[in-house]
């Protein structure tokens, strides 16, 4: 008998979310509430209009660090992808700012720009943007020869070269690359805002736990977090698909 | 539009060491210029290096940092690699799975830790999950992807020399997985990386993340401050390096040299 | 070379590109190695010259020096008496794979050299050009959704849209399957009756050399010399069984160092 491709998967969450109610009754005095009192907590958000508020905030945050990442790192890294000796010589720096957690530069950013949204949004950049960089430059390198030879046989200016054949060339991985990018960018909205700012989702959990332990409500937080996170993968891969299909290499 | 000409052998320190002592100059200039009484000059960062080297407390940070990502890390590894492995040779598990992977996968560990400290109080052990989470779905994830990517040719020899499956898992599909699991684990170490920073600077009160914050609470010392970034930054940037060394070991190698 | 020429050799005598004591090495690991050594060529307007060897002889090299992707190390290339120093529009080189754009339809591939022509002009050009070789119909496809076959045609109407002096071909249907390959070198054939123009060929093919050549060029194994340029006078259509042919194969197989029993 054929199932629907959705029903197993449903029933297994289903069943995963009966064990959790099951386990939560077991354990009378838990913190941690069971998923009616979740799901609960997601309505009183939504009453309150306190969800949508602190979702569009979150949004926003990410939404102008990670084109402020985009537009600084992959034009440099571009560059640098193409010029071999500005990538030897910002390689060993990008190396070592890589690994420094966005979270790790919060003193930073609170002295520059105080607490709020521009300093969440500074982080957001700074963990987008060696990502990016990094994904720009191995972009350039692996386009094939061939394009980069045939650009040169029909005589391309350099500006026309970048536009008709570097841009497009390097396309489908880009947009991977942003795609990944895009997550790491959700990843840290959310931890700042634990930590530096006062609204979004991330405070949105801290708030409810300091403010009474409301579980509920961190919880009800995370599965948000969670989806949206989810959602805005998606629309990143419906876009690799449309744009990236047409440019994918006509390999057999 | 022409390709520049090849570069030296000499090149490869030469423009590095120029871009870090412009990057220094700027910085320098930067903080004279803006006359701020807070923001260090590159000289007082190496003075405060020095000074974390001396006071015993940096390395006892450095160990607590190192030793969460060490137990958290292989935790996940442990139990993520054949996690992976199952749901990548099950296709049919993966995709009763991969749902609820996609919806745990983008909250951030940090925002974990309310929960994470429930379960494991405020500490070690917090961390430790921390780490665990973090590393735990790069890891599947790259083993998932790592086993569907085997080509069917592999397990068809395979199959036709007499493996049964167990074997066939063993001398077949995980070697040529290996590869990307590598890569998969390598990344998720960095990624342990940076959240154990992150983690400390919320949930533990030592480790490097929490030296980073504490310096700035405890009297705006941000030559220590940026120091220890400074200092999360080698780290993190040798263990990619230790990391990478050991992909290269021989038995491996066949993977990267192949892949196109 | 003979004076017994008839339709599909030279028709003008004019030197159209020479190659002077042409000498490439290159380092590789410290050392160095010599790629082509001491080569000079004189192919005529309107020529088709094959260039054969052994698999690694060079021949790819050779072709880029000529088309001015790589500088020699010794010696010169000149076109129309003019030194080559870089690639240029009126040299054009055909590749063996991946040479198209996969992000630019039919259309789009043959109109990319001609971006500095009028609307119209371009148009026409295009549709000239995809009729040449026979894509009609296609114009709006995409190379992924085409066969192997029909992208080197794609690839040889967009070096043709140009109106380039001279096509360089490097083993351009060494890719596709050997049907597919004796009908494309009667395609290309019949293209260059129509459209003639100078064209330096690379394979590792005997028969394909014989079959399409004024001239074939034998390259020694490396460090590449030319070791012997055999005229072929045999008009077009050529038949591959007769004994002209047969005796000019065969005699290519013997510079070549092969059999022809097996």
């Amino acid at each position: 008998m054929r199932f629907p491709g959705w029903l197993r998967p449903t029933m297994f969450l289903f069943s995963l979310l009966v064990l959790w109610d099951l386990a939560v009754r077991a354990h009378k005095g838990l913190l941690i509430p069971g998923p009616l009192a979740v799901l609960a907590g997601i309505g009183e958000l939504l009453q309150h209009g306190l969800l949508l508020k602190y979702v569009v905030a979150s949004l926003f945050r990410v939404t102008w660090g990670f084109l402020l990442a985009c537009v600084t790192a992959i034009p440099l890294g571009l560059a640098l992808g193409w010029y071999r000796r500005g990538e030897m010589a910002l390689n060993p720096i990008s190396q070592i700012f890589r690994p420094i957690s966005p979270l790790a530069w919060i003193p930073i950013a609170i002295l520059w720009f105080g607490v709020g949204d521009l300093s969440s949004i500074f982080l957001i950049f700074v963990g987008c943007f060696f990502p990016l960089l990094l994904t720009a430059v191995s972009a350039v390198h692996t386009i094939p020869a061939v394009y980069i030879n045939a650009g040169r046989n029909f005589g391309l200016s350099s500006a026309a070269f970048v536009a008709r054949v570097l841009y497009p060339a390097v396309m489908p991985q880009l947009l991977v690359g942003m795609r990944i990018t895009l997550g790491i960018a959700w990843l840290v909205v959310v931890a700042a805002e634990m930590i530096a700012v006062n609204s979004g989702l991330g405070f949105l959990i801290v708030d409810a736990r300091n403010a009474g332990n409301r579980y509920d409500l961190v919880i009800a937080g995370m599965l948000v977090i969670g989806v949206i996170g989810l959602l805005l993968d998606l629309a990143m891969q419906s876009l690799e698909q449309m744009k990236s299909f047409r440019w994918r290499s006509s390999e057999d | 539009m022409s390709q520049p000409k090849r570069p030296r052998v000499w090149e490869k320190v030469f423009w590095p060491v120029v871009a870090a002592a412009l990057l220094l100059c700027l910085w320098h200039c930067g903080v004279q210029w803006s006359g701020t009484k807070i923001f260090p000059f590159p000289l007082s960062v190496e003075k405060g290096i020095t000074e974390l080297m001396r006071k015993h407390v940096l390395w006892a940070d450095i160990g607590d940092s190192l030793r969460r990502v060490a137990i958290g890390y292989s935790v996940a590894a442990l139990t993520g690699i054949p996690i992976g492995l199952c749901l990548g040779w099950f296709p049919a598990a993966n995709q009763v799975v991969n749902p609820l992977l996609q919806i745990l996968r983008p909250i951030s560990p940090i925002a974990w830790i309310p929960v994470a400290i429930v379960f494991f109080g405020v500490g070690d052990p917090a961390a430790i999950f921390l780490v665990f989470l973090a590393s735990f779905f790069p890891i599947v994830v790259a083993c998932v992807a790592g086993v569907s990517s085997v080509p069917v040719i592999y397990r068809r020899a395979g199959r036709n020399f007499g493996l049964s499956d167990f074997a066939l898992l063993r001398k077949i599909v995980f070697p040529a997985a290996l590869p990307q699991i590598l890569i998969g684990l390598r990344i998720a170490l960095g990624v342990a990386w940076l959240v154990v920073v992150a983690g400390e600077m919320i949930a533990v009160d030592s480790g490097l993340g929490y030296l980073v914050i504490d310096s700035r609470n405890s009297g705006k010392r941000y030559d220590l401050v940026v120091a220890a970034m400074l200092l999360i930054g080698l780290i993190g940037l040798a263990l990619d390096v230790a990391f990478r060394r050991l992909e290269r070991v021989k038995s491996v190698r066949w993977g990267f040299r192949d892949a196109t | 070379m003979s004076a017994a020429h008839s339709a599909g050799t030279a028709t003008t005598n004019r030197h159209k590109l020479r190659a002077n004591q042409l000498g490439i090495v290159y380092e590789r690991d410290g050392e160095r190695i010599a790629a082509l050594e001491d080569i000079n060529l004189d192919i005529k307007d309107g020529e088709f010259v094959c260039v054969v060897g052994p698999s690694g002889c060079g021949k790819s090299t050779l072709l880029n020096v000529m088309g001015g992707f790589l500088s020699p190390t010794r010696g010169s290339v000149t076109i129309d008496g003019e030194p080559v120093t870089g690639p240029d529009q009126r040299r054009i080189l055909v590749f063996q794979e991946r040479g198209v754009f996969p992000w630019l339809t039919v259309e789009g591939n043959i109109g990319f050299g001609l971006s500095k022509l009028s609307r119209a002009e371009r148009q026409q050009r295009i549709a000239h050009y995809v009729q040449l070789v026979r894509l009609q119909g296609f114009e709006h496809t995409y190379p992924s959704d085409l066969s192997g076959g029909m992208r080197q045609r794609l690839q040889v109407a967009r070096a043709l849209a140009v109106n380039p002096d001279i096509l360089f071909l490097d083993e351009p249907f060494g890719a596709l399957d050997s049907i597919t390959r004796v009908i494309m070198r009667g395609e290309l054939l019949r293209i260059w009756q129509t459209e003639r123009r100078t064209i330096v060929f690379v394979t590792h093919d005997i028969d394909e050399a014989v079959q399409l050549a004024d001239r074939v060029v034998v390259l020694s194994s490396r460090p590449a010399k030319i070791q012997k340029v055999l005229p072929i006078d045999v008009s077009h259509p050529r038949n591959i069984s007769s004994p002209r042919y047969l005796e000019l194969r065969d005699e290519l197989l013997k510079q070549i160092g092969l059999a022809y029993e097996i």
